[in-house]
C-alpha cells in the first residue's frame, strides 16, 4: 500500500479520536440547549471547574486556603489525605450537582420567561464568575491529573497495523478510553431521555415548556436536572482533557473546539454532537495533512469553522438539528 | 455627604498611589487566564526582590521602590491599558512579559520616553541600540536562543549537522515565529533540513504536528511554546516515544509547569536557560529573613525557587542595578525615566557584582552600551529529572553565533528605523 495512503488512514483514525474528544465538550452544550433553549457559554468553564474540583478533592487540597491564610495568618494547604480516584470523581460529581442547584436558585429561577439572549448573557456572567471562583478556591497553578487513565501509544494497534500494512499506526490509549466513555455516555443519555420519567419530562420541557408546566412538570427541577447532567458531562470532558495537558485555566478554551461541532451536528441532537465531532475531527486532520503543508500549516482551528459553515449552507439547522419553521 | 464621599475617594487614591519620591517600577503581570501558571511565579519573583531591597536596604539609594501591579491576562489590549494607567505615576521602566504587548509598547515608549526592559522576549532586533534607544533586551534574545540550541547540537554531533533533520514546533504567533529566520540561515550554513510546525494558540490539540514528527522522524525537535502548548507538546512527544533528550525548548518552554503534568514521560527533556534556578543562592537567606518570614511574600509564596520565579528575580535584579547606575550618573537618587534609560544603557553586571548581590554564577556578566542593548546572548542547557523532580544544568553558558545573528539584527532594526523614520544614533 502506498505510504501516503497509510499515513492518511492513520490521520483519519486520529481525527476520529480527536472528534470524540470534541464531542465530549459539545454534549454539555447540547443537553442544556435542548432542555432550555439556552446556549450555555459557561460550558467550557464548567469543565475547568469540575476538573479543578476533582484534583483538589483527590489531593486533599483545602479550598480557599490562601484566602484563609491571608485573613487568619495560618499556613493551611492540605487536609493531609489523598482520596482514591473513584471516590474523588463521585464527590466532584456531587459538587457539580450542588452547583446546578445553586445556579438554578440564584440565577435561572429569576430569569424564567425571559428572552433567550438574557439567559445567554447570564451564562456569560456565570462563566467569568466560575473562573474566578475556581482560581480563588483551588489556585491558578497547573495540576497534574492522574485518575489512572492510560496514556501513550497503543502497542496492540501499532503491532497489528504493522503486521497488516508494514506501518504501525499511532493511536493514543487515552483517546481509546475517551471513545469508550463517549459511547457509554451517549447510550446512557439516550436511554435516560427515552425511557425514564425524568427524561420524558425533560423532552416535554424542551418541546414546549408552557405546555409542560400545565401538566405539572416542574421547570425548576428540570433545570437542576439538566444542569447537573451537563455538569457531569463537563466533569468527564475535564478529566479527559485535563489528563492530557494538566488541569489549568486554558481548559475552559476547549469550548472553542466544540462550537463547530455544534454548528455542524445541530444544537439539539446528542447523536449530532457525536457525528459532528467525528466529521470535524477527521475533516480538520485530513485538511492539515493534505493541504496544511502548502499553506504554512496551523489550519485546524479555522478549517473546522469553514467545514461547519459549508454544512450550514445546505442544512442551516445542522445535520441532526430540528428544522425551525416560524410562520408569519 | 457628597464632600465626604469625594474626600474618601481622594484619600483612597492617595493611599493606593505611590508616594511621589518612590522609584516606580510597575509590574505588568498576569495572574488570571490561560497563561497564569507562567505569569504568577514571574510576578512573585519580581515583587519579592524589590520587597527585599525595601526591607533590607531601605530601597535603592535611599529611595523606596514602589511596584504597582497591573493585570494584563497576557492580553495585548489590557497590557496597553496597564501601561497607560500607570505611566502617569512616574514609571521608570516597563517589563511587560509578553512579546505582543512589547510590540505595541515600543512606539509608545519612544514617544513617552520611558524605557522597556524585555529580557529573553520581545522584539529581538531591539538589541540594536542605534535604532531602539528606549528598548533593552539583554542578556539574551530569541535569535540568540535559536543559535545556542544549534551550537549545542553541533557540539553533540562533532561539529557537523549536515544531513540532519531538525523540526521546529512553535506557537503560531509573533513570539513563536521569531526564531524561524535565524534557524533558516543556520540551516543553510550548517546543512541541516529545517521543518516548521506551527501550533495555533492555545495549543491543546497538537495531534497533527506530532503525527508528522512521527512520520518524518527528525533527529531533533526544537520548541518555541508558551502556556498549555508546552505541556501538551511534552506529553505528545512522550506518547510517540520521541527521544526526550533530543527535544529542546526555548527558556519559555523550560519551567516546572511544562514537565510535571507529563510525569515520568518528561524525563530527559531539555531546555535553554539564561540564568540559574533553585534556592541554592545566598540571596534566598535574605529573602527568607526579610520577606518570606515577615509575611510579605508575593502571591501564595508557593513559587519560590522555581524557574520562572528565578526569572522574575533576575529581571528585578537587573532593573535595580540599572536604577542604581542611573542614580550614580544623574547625581540624584530621585531619578526619572530618561535617567533610568541612561542607567540601563550604562549598566555593567560583573560576576563579582552578582556574587555581592547573593547570586553568584546566576547569570552571565554583560556590559550594555549605546550600540549594544542585547548583551552577549549566551544560554545554558538544562535537563529535567522526573525522578528528582528538578532541572539540572548540563552545560555552561554557550555563546551564540554572532556571525549569523548580527546581519539579521541590523537588517531588521534598519527596516524598523526606515519605517518609523528613526535616525540612527551612537555614531
Amino acid at each position: 500500500m502506498p505510504e501516503q495512503l497509510l499515513y492518511a488512514m492513520e490521520v483519519t483514525l486520529n481525527g476520529l479520536m480527536a472528534g470524540v474528544m470534541y464531542s465530549l465538550v459539545a454534549l454539555g452544550f447540547v443537553l442544556i440547549f435542548k432542555a432550555s433553549g439556552v446556549f450555555n457559554y459557561a460550558q467550557g468553564v464548567l469543565a475547568l471547574f469540575a476538573a479543578l474540583t476533582l484534583v483538589g478533592l483527590k489531593n486533599g487540597q483545602i479550598p480557599f486556603a490562601h484566602v484563609i491564610n491571608a485573613i487568619f495568618g495560618t499556613d493551611l494547604h492540605t487536609f493531609g489525605w489523598k482520596l482514591p480516584a473513584l471516590l474523588a470523581i463521585l464527590l466532584a460529581a456531587g459538587v457539580m450537582v450542588l452547583l446546578a442547584v445553586i445556579i438554578e436558585k440564584l440565577v435561572l429561577k429569576h430569569l424564567v420567561s425571559q428572552a433567550p439572549i438574557i439567559l445567554f448573557m447570564a451564562t456569560i456572567g456565570l462563566a467569568y464568575f466560575l473562573e474566578g471562583l475556581g482560581d480563588v478556591m483551588w489556585g491558578a497553578d497547573i495540576k497534574k491529573l492522574d485518575v489512572g487513565l492510560p496514556q501513550g501509544i497503543s502497542e496492540t494497534i501499532e503491532t497489528l497495523t504493522d503486521r497488516w500494512f508494514g506501518y504501525g499506526f499511532f493511536i493514543d490509549n487515552l483517546d481509546i478510553v475517551a471513545t469508550l466513555v463517549a459511547v457509554v455516555l451517549v447510550a446512557s443519555l439516550t436511554i435516560f431521555s427515552q425511557y425514564s420519567k425524568q427524561g420524558r419530562a425533560l423532552r416535554a420541557v424542551a418541546d414546549d415548556h408552557q405546555a409542560a408546566l400545565s401538566v405539572g412538570i416542574s421547570l425548576r427541577f428540570i433545570w437542576v436536572l439538566v444542569w447537573s447532567i451537563a455538569g457531569f458531562v463537563a466533569l468527564v470532558a475535564g478529566i479527559m482533557w485535563g489528563t492530557k495537558s494538566g488541569v489549568q485555566f486554558s481548559l475552559s478554551l476547549i469550548a472553542l473546539k466544540a462550537l463547530p461541532v455544534l454548528m455542524l451536528g445541530g444544537f439539539t441532537s446528542i447523536p449530532g454532537a457525536i457525528v459532528g465531532g467525528l466529521i470535524i475531527g477527521v475533516g480538520e486532520k485530513l485538511f492539515e495533512f493534505s493541504i496544511g503543508p502548502m499553506v504554512g500549516g496551523a489550519t485546524e482551528n479555522w478549517f473546522a469553522y469553514v467545514l461547519a459553515l459549508l454544512f450550514l449552507v445546505f442544512r442551516p439547522q445542522g445535520l441532526f438539528g430540528e428544522k425551525i419553521i416560524e410562520r408569519v | 455627604m457628597k464632600t465626604k464621599f469625594v474626600s474618601l475617594v481622594v484619600a483612597g487614591m492617595c493611599a493606593a498611589a505611590p508616594a511621589m519620591a518612590d522609584l516606580v517600577i510597575p509590574n505588568l503581570s498576569y495572574r488570571t487566564g490561560a497563561y497564569a501558571p507562567g505569569g504568577i511565579p514571574y510576578a512573585d519573583g519580581f515583587n519579592d526582590y524589590f520587597a527585599l531591597l525595601n526591607a533590607r536596604d531601605g530601597g535603592i539609594g535611599g529611595e523606596k521602590i514602589s511596584v504597582p501591579e497591573c493585570e494584563t491576562a497576557y492580553n495585548t489590549e489590557k497590557g496597553v491599558e496597564c501601561y497607560e494607567a500607570t505611566k502617569g505615576l512616574g514609571s521608570l521602566v516597563y517589563n511587560p512579559l509578553s512579546t505582543g504587548i512589547t510590540y505595541q509598547l515600543i512606539p509608545k515608549a519612544l514617544a513617552d520616553k520611558i524605557p522597556l526592559y524585555t529580557p529573553g522576549y520581545g522584539r529581538t532586533s531591539a538589541a540594536n541600540g542605534k535604532v531602539f534607544e528606549w528598548v533593552f533586551n539583554y542578556p539574551a534574545n530569541y535569535w540568540d536562543g535559536a543559535s545556542v540550541a544549534i551550537k549545542y547540537l553541533l557540539d553533540q554531533n562533532g561539529g557537523d549537522l549536515a544531513g540532519k533533520k531538525i523540526a521546529l514546533i512553535y506557537h503560531n504567533s509573533a513570539y513563536g515565529k521569531e526564531p524561524i529566520r535565524t534557524l533558516q540561515d543556520l540551516a543553510a550554513k550548517h546543512g541541516f533540513t529545517l521543518s516548521e510546525l506551527p501550533v495555533d494558540a492555545p495549543g491543546q490539540e497538537q495531534k497533527s504536528q506530532w503525527l508528522q514528527i512521527r512520520r518524518d522522524k527528525p533527529d531533533y525537535v526544537l520548541m518555541w511554546g508558551w502556556g498549555v502548548m508546552n505541556q501538551v507538546a511534552v506529553q505528545e512527544a512522550a506518547n510517540i516515544k520521541f527521544p526526550m533528550e533530543n527535544f529542546i525548548g526555548v527558556w519559555w518552554s523550560g519551567s516546572e509547569n511544562d514537565v510535571v503534568p507529563a510525569g515520568a514521560g518528561a524525563d530527559g527533556y531539555k531546555s535553554l536557560a539564561m540564568h540559574g534556578t533553585g534556592m541554592d543562592y545566598p540571596v534566598y537567606a535574605d529573602l527568607k529573613q526579610y520577606v518570606y518570614d515577615a509575611g510579605n511574600a508575593s502571591g501564595n509564596g508557593d513559587q519560590i525557587g522555581s524557574v520562572l520565579y528565578s526569572r522574575g528575580v533576575y529581571a528585578a535584579m537587573v532593573i535595580a542595578e540599572a536604577a542604581r547606575k542611573a542614580q550614580e550618573l544623574a547625581g540624584t537618587s530621585a531619578i526619572n525615566a530618561v535617567q533610568m534609560r541612561d542607567g540601563l544603557e550604562a549598566l555593567e553586571i560583573t560576576e563579582e557584582r552578582m556574587a555581592e548581590l547573593g547570586l553568584p554564577n546566576f547569570g552571565q556578566p554583560f556590559a550594555a552600551s549605546c550600540v549594544d542593548h542585547g548583551g552577549p546572548g549566551a544560554a545554558m542547557l538544562q535537563q529535567w529529572d522526573a525522578t528528582a523532580q528538578k532541572w539540572n544544568l548540563i552545560t555552561g553558558f554557550i555563546a551564540p553565533d554572532q556571525e549569523v545573528l548580527d546581519p539579521l539584527i541590523i537588517a531588521d532594526s534598519e527596516a524598523f528605523a526606515a519605517e518609523a523614520g528613526i535616525t540612527q544614533r551612537c555614531n
